[in-house]
């Protein structure tokens, strides 16, 4: 009777090599991007996956991969993915509707929609909008912002350079480094703010 | 009743302390919580270290003690009587107070497991689902806002606290732990506490 119940116990046991496939995996990523996938704030902002563009969405998977985008973390993550896993997540998250995570500061909401829908022509800061949308959708490579959580937006506007674009290989990241070189810190933090907010 | 009898035994237990300098900067409360978690803050057998932990995470926790949200076993028997009597503003100055005194680690865990605590703690194990601690408790496991500090805590206490939360104990609303939690082994458990018991 005891040996019985050591059996069954010992079933019951979470291990590191019970889990396996597309669920799992899907809860491995909501543990730090969020249980519906709109992000979470741990010591660093995990960005928002649910709504993302997949072809964005499968090319930064690739990306950290390929270490043309650094991320400790991310690298690692990626790196024990297979094609098909990659395409399988990206839909899952593509799915996804949860509403913005909120905690965006309030106030710089109103210079942000003018950023974001008109650019800044004389600092040569094209109009967000023109293609990430005027509903901050995405489409195709080009990422889904609306709702990203504001932390992590001004994290990437600000560190462009450090983190995407590395290595050799050609990267559609390229197209973002001079707009976020020619923006002020505050001027990201207001389009940061309004992206937030965006449903 | 129940609650007049806590405040005779929270008079009673301030009329027994010995005049101490140590105590006259902080909240008269602190006493009631050194009995258990030791002299300086720094945990005792089975209550956690508080010195140095983030104030925002002790607040929350008396808060969840107070909701009852935090239920596993040692909570429900100590922690939920002894904040009974704490308000929301006797809260926010004894965790401003406990995280102000600098912590020392425990440094009790297993040395030969730390170098593989602290690989998963750092990068997770990828291939098995389990998530990287560092990306939301800081590289040094000092936690921020009202993520917890755990460098440094006891090694009885993180092994105990990892294996409640995937035996179904809660704490407060929306942590990812439950699941992050589930994830892990036994062995990957002792070695991350052992690692963790060790960071200064």
């Amino acid at each position: 009777m005891a040996a019985a119940c050591a059996v069954a116990v010992r079933a019951e046991e979470p291990g590191v090599a019970a889990r396996h496939g597309v669920e799992a995996k899907l809860e491995y990523c909501k543990t730090c991007h969020g249980l519906s996938g709109q992000g979470y704030r741990g010591y660093f902002p995990m960005p928002r996956l649910a709504g993302q563009q997949p072809q964005y969405f499968e090319n930064q998977l690739r990306a950290f991969i390929e270490r043309r985008r650094s991320n400790p973390i991310m690298a690692n993550v990626a790196h024990v993915l297979s094609p098909a896993m990659i395409s399988a997540l990206a839909a899952h998250f593509k799915a996804l509707d949860p509403k913005p995570f909120g905690s965006a500061p309030h106030g710089s909401s109103e210079l942000g929609k003018r950023i974001y829908e008109d650019g800044i022509p004389e600092a040569n800061v094209p109009a967000c909008s023109a293609c990430h949308g005027a509903d901050g959708k995405g489409q195709n490579e080009i990422p889904r912002l609306a709702g990203q959580l504001y932390d992590y937006t001004v994290g990437q506007l600000e560190g462009w350079s450090k983190v995407r674009g590395q290595g050799s290989a050609v990267d559609t990241s390229a197209i973002m480094a001079p707009t976020s070189h020619n923006l002020t810190k505050s001027q990201v933090e207001a389009v940061a703010a309004y992206v937030a907010r965006l449903q | 009743m129940k609650r007049i009898g806590l405040t005779i035994l929270v008079l009673a237990f301030a009329g027994w302390t010995a005049p101490s300098s140590a105590w006259e900067d902080g909240p008269a409360q602190v006493r009631n919580c050194t009995w258990c978690h030791g002299m300086a803050g720094q945990g005792y057998t089975v209550a956690p270290r508080l010195a140095g932990q983030r104030p925002d995470y002790l607040e929350s926790q008396i808060k969840s003690f107070r909701e009852h949200t935090r239920d596993n076993p040692f909570s429900k028997q100590y922690m939920w009587s002894a904040v009974a009597a704490v308000g929301p503003l006797e809260a926010r100055d004894l965790a401003v107070y406990f995280a102000s005194i600098a912590p020392k680690p425990a440094s009790d865990g297993d040395r030969q497991l730390a170098a593989r605590g602290r690989t998963i703690y750092l990068e997770g194990i990828p291939e098995a689902n389990v998530a990287s601690c560092y990306a939301c408790h800081g590289p040094n496991a000092e936690g921020v806002r009202d993520i917890p500090r755990l460098g440094g805590l006891a090694f009885p206490y993180l092994k105990m606290r990892l294996e409640q939360w995937s035996q179904g104990y809660h704490s407060g609303t929306g942590t990812p732990m439950p699941t992050v939690a589930r994830s892990l082994g036994p062995a990957e458990i002792d070695a991350l506490a052992s690692y963790l018991s060790f960071v200064r």
